[in-house]
């Protein structure tokens, strides 16, 4: 039966609204969570979100896991906004590792100074490339994106398992899948001694002023936008369809490729099977969690960073499992969507 | 009762907008079986009163009796309880889903799907409006749309049935058999509101009329004892210009040429076209006359762009360009109206400003990749002023306009282009009389200036007094077009319907 009818007007107050009604219930229902295992939902939510900010180190690891959501999300608001769904972000973030991991490899012992530079080229070549494939599928073939995407994520990641088990093992990692540990001139440098934050900082922020600038002032950002909203409108209008596809998806593998590099030459620092605890899923719900807007989406990521952080608290000091984390983003993104379907419908009052 | 009760009254209802008061201290009264007008311009306030008693929007002051008793309606539930029906302007219909499956959704009751599609199918025949109740919304023409939309509210056996401008977009046929169906409903005793521009319309259909202007009732009439022009200046409050085209002296050249022009069309229930061939020359309005559905959609994204076709079958201005999308077709000179004006004209959800982008980037608006937003907005603005578009400024939505003032937004962007070649489809659909005069006028100076324009319509009025020459599109094939003085509105209308002269593809030559 269908219960919901689509509102005429949708709020745009209550739009913004949403992530809160969705973070508000996430608490809620994470708090019964709790409770139900026996803990203090009160002692438990401290330890969850507040005790990783007590201290210096735990700011840092919040950036850290921050940076690559943010960067990520930005790149995938793009499509999202012209309806372009790209779910395989991860596959793109893997290839663009390996781009700029193999380069780490092959040249970081020479300790030039061209080195990291060109890995996060690279990286972020990989990972648009990777985007271009389910691009070119859609514009030739109409293959649906969503499915080429994350298709192409199972592959990628079995080439980092195969390049991990074959060509580039570190020949003295007593056969663990994983690549030497790279040399300093395939690192970012550190901001702060004894913190793990990086300079990759500096490119998360460029691209969150680019991301902005684009949406804000940029023709292609409107083209896109109208591409979503009616898509008879830009036909009419005489907007390329096929360039909104290669440009939603090539961008959004490119922040993903970027993020990639900025894990193996940051705080990973090699190739390994774990270079991403599913940043690139992640990034989706930080997305739309940021209303798919280039300062929203920073706010979004910071938080989604810190249920990574309170996830890990969790494991460590309350014993929980380490699903945790995945329970806490499944929820918030569930009640988001809740929150977003009644925004576009109402519930339909039965007559009698 | 000694003296029948009203099945409606309404008592100083005001509506008050941010921008401005789109009902004032308005008081009517519907009889049962009465078909009743409401007559007014673009803007005057008449579908806001419509929705007020359909309880889609909140009036701020005053009454509504329903059969003699207080009523406060909230919703369109409580509304369809009561009785009553609306057929709104724009189309609320799912277009991914079926017939049934659209009538469905808007019923209150539980429903079994097949059981409805048998009920649609009796209740469509009986008023005469046939409709396939398993046809996807998407497939079907606007006339047939809007049997799904009239459909739906007789199901509910309503007594009181509300028709927001239901023919602007239909053909003349089509109207016919509406009307048919409105007066059998009436003699059933069911109530009837009904707006539309169409005067004659209006005096061959209705009992009784309601004027509106500004938001205000400046007066009532029995439409059968006045002349369209007299009703015309009660909604307008002055006499309805009449509209002249002057000769044109400049230089005489093709600009639009369409050459054996065939296309399959890829949509199971659309038209095929046939070996077309047209030209237009600057500084004349060619109009093309037919009923929608026989091949109009497809000629006109054929010319546009939206499909594209052969190089060498479509030219503008001497270059071969019918491979081009519609974007490198307007980089020439190529502007477009198309019939649908929101979702493809322009974007529901989008400002008046950042709909001005839609086409007008071209007027630079943007530099560097960068979009400057202060002259979109200019340009709306002078879009808004120029061409008298009632609205709450060009930070309002395209979709919070009534149809007739979008249409006049998205005539004003197109021609503000300084374009080369003008099509446009249905120029005038659901613009009152009085923007329309004005419309025409504008067409008939924009071709005086040297501009080539394409006119695609279905009403032959209009057609016959801007068009220099005129055509038929029926069944996917152009006849040839002939001068308006030797085109005569009977044998134009014979060819509507589908009735070729055997000669007359050939024979008759168009004098340039
Ligand atoms: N939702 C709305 N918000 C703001 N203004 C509106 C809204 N709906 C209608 N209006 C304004 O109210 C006036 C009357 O509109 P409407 O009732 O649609 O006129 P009509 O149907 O007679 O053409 C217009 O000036 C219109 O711009
Ligand atoms: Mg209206």
């Amino acid at each position: 039966m269908h219960l919901l009818e689509p509102r005429a007007q949708p709020s745009q107050l209550m739009r913004w609204t949403a992530p809160l009604i969705a973070i508000a219930a996430t608490l809620l229902v994470g708090s019964v969570l709790f409770w139900a295992l026996g803990k203090s939902p009160l002692d438990s939510f401290h330890v969850f979100f507040v005790e990783p900010l007590t201290t210096g180190y735990g700011w840092s690891e919040l950036l850290i896991k921050a940076c690559p959501l943010i960067l990520i999300a930005q790149g995938l608001a793009i499509g999202f906004k012209a309806r372009i769904y790209n779910i395989g972000a991860e596959g793109q973030l893997i290839v663009g590792a390996l781009f700029g991991g193999g380069i780490g490899i092959a040249y970081g012992e020479t300790g030039a100074a061209w080195v990291l530079p060109a890995m996060v080229v690279a990286g972020a070549i990989g990972g648009a490339l990777w985007g271009a494939i389910p691009a070119l599928l859609k514009t030739r073939f109409n293959a649906e994106e969503t499915l080429t995407t994350l298709m192409l994520t199972y592959v990628a990641s079995h080439l980092l398992s195969y390049m991990m088990h074959g060509p580039w093992r570190d020949p003295e990692g007593m056969n663990f899948p994983q690549s030497i540990l790279f040399d300093d001139a395939a690192l970012f440098g550190l901001l702060v001694e004894g913190f793990r934050i990086n300079s990759s900082l500096w490119i998360v922020i460029f691209a969150v002023l680019a991301f902005w600038l684009f949406n804000a002032r940029s023709f292609l950002a409107y083209r896109l936008e109208v591409g979503g909203l009616a898509p008879a409108a830009a036909r009419y209008a005489g907007f390329p369809a096929k360039q909104t596809v290669w440009f939603s998806l090539v961008i959004s593998g490119l922040t993903a490729g970027l993020a990639g590099v900025g894990e193996v030459a940051g705080p990973v620092g090699q190739l390994n099977l774990n270079i991403s605890p599913g940043y690139g899923f992640a990034a989706i719900i930080v997305a739309y969690l940021g209303r798919l807007h280039p300062l929203g989406i920073v706010l979004a990521g910071t938080l989604m960073a810190l249920i990574y952080l309170g996830g890990e608290a969790a494991q460590l000091s309350l014993q929980m499992p380490a699903a945790i984390t995945g329970i806490f983003q499944g929820m918030l993104l569930f009640f988001l969507l809740g929150a977003d379907a009644f925004i576009d419908n109402r519930l339909r009052r039965r007559a009698r | 009762m000694s003296s029948p009760e009203a099945r409606l009254k309404l008592l100083h209802i005001s509506k008050r907008y941010p921008s401005v008061v789109a009902n004032d201290d308005i008081s009517l009264s519907v009889m049962p079986g009465e078909i009743h007008a409401i007559l007014g311009e673009n803007g005057a306030g008449k579908s806001t009163l419509m929705k007020i008693i359909y309880g889609a929007v909140k009036a701020d002051s005053g009454e509504m009796l329903w059969d003699g008793r207080q009523v406060n309606v909230s919703n369109p539930a409580q509304a369809r309880r009561l009785g009553i029906g609306m057929v709104f302007q724009h189309f609320s219909l799912f277009e991914t889903l079926s017939v049934v499956e659209n009538i469905a959704l808007v019923l209150d009751e539980a429903f079994d799907l097949a059981a409805l599609a048998v009920r649609v199918k009796e209740v469509s025949e009986r008023y005469g409006l046939p409709l396939d109740p398993h046809r996807l919304v998407h497939s079907l023409s606007v006339g047939e749309r809007q049997r799904v939309e009239i459909v739906r509210c007789l199901l509910q056996d309503p007594k009181l049935l509300i028709l927001d401008e239901p023919t602007s977009v239909l053909t003349p046929q089509a109207v016919q058999k509406l009307f048919e169906t409105l007066r059998r409903l009436a003699s059933e005793g069911v109530s009837i509101l009904y707006i539309s521009h169409k005067l004659h319309e209006i005096q061959s259909l209705c009992d009784s009329a309601t004027i509106m202007r500004g938001g205000k009732v400046t007066g009532t009439a029995i439409p059968r004892d006045e002349t369209p022009a007299s009703l015309a200046r009660m909604m307008i409050g002055r006499e309805l210009p009449v509209c002249v085209a002057p000769p044109y002296h400049g230089p005489v050249h093709p600009v639009l040429q369409v050459e054996r022009l065939s296309l399959a069309s890829d949509d199971p229930f659309g038209t095929s076209l046939k070996d077309i061939s047209l030209t237009v020359n600057a500084g004349e309005i060619v109009g093309i006359a037919g009923i929608s559905g026989n091949g109009q959609a497809e000629l006109l994204a054929a010319l546009s762009g939206e499909t594209t076709v052969d190089r060498e079958a479509v030219w503008l201005a001497g270059e071969a360009v019918g491979h081009l999308d519609a974007g490198r077709r307007r980089d020439r000179g190529l502007v477009f109206v198309p019939e649908e004006r929101l979702g493809r004209g322009a974007v529901p959800a989008l400002s008046l400003a950042r709909n001005a982008l839609l086409t007008g980037h071209r007027q630079g608006m943007k530099r560097w990749g960068l979009v400057a937003f202060d002259k979109a907005q200019a340009f709306a603005e002078q879009c808004i002023a120029r061409f008298d578009v009632r609205c709450g400024g060009p930070g309002a939505a395209a979709r919070s306009l009534s149809g007739g003032n979008l249409q006049k937004f998205i005539v004003g962007r197109e021609i503000m282009l300084a374009p080369k070649l003008m099509i446009v489809a249905q120029p005038t659909w659901g613009v009152d009389v009085g923007a329309s005069a004005f419309l025409r006028q504008t067409l008939l100076d924009l071709s005086r200036s040297g501009v080539a324009i394409l006119v695609i319509s279905e009403e032959l009025e209009e057609l016959f007094e801007i068009s220099d020459r005129i055509a038929v599109l029926a069944a996917g094939r152009l006849s040839a077009p002939q001068a308006r003085e030797l085109a005569d509105a009977e044998s134009v209308g014979l060819q509507m319907a589908g009735l070729f002269t055997d000669t007359d593809a050939e024979v008759s030559h168009a004098p340039a």
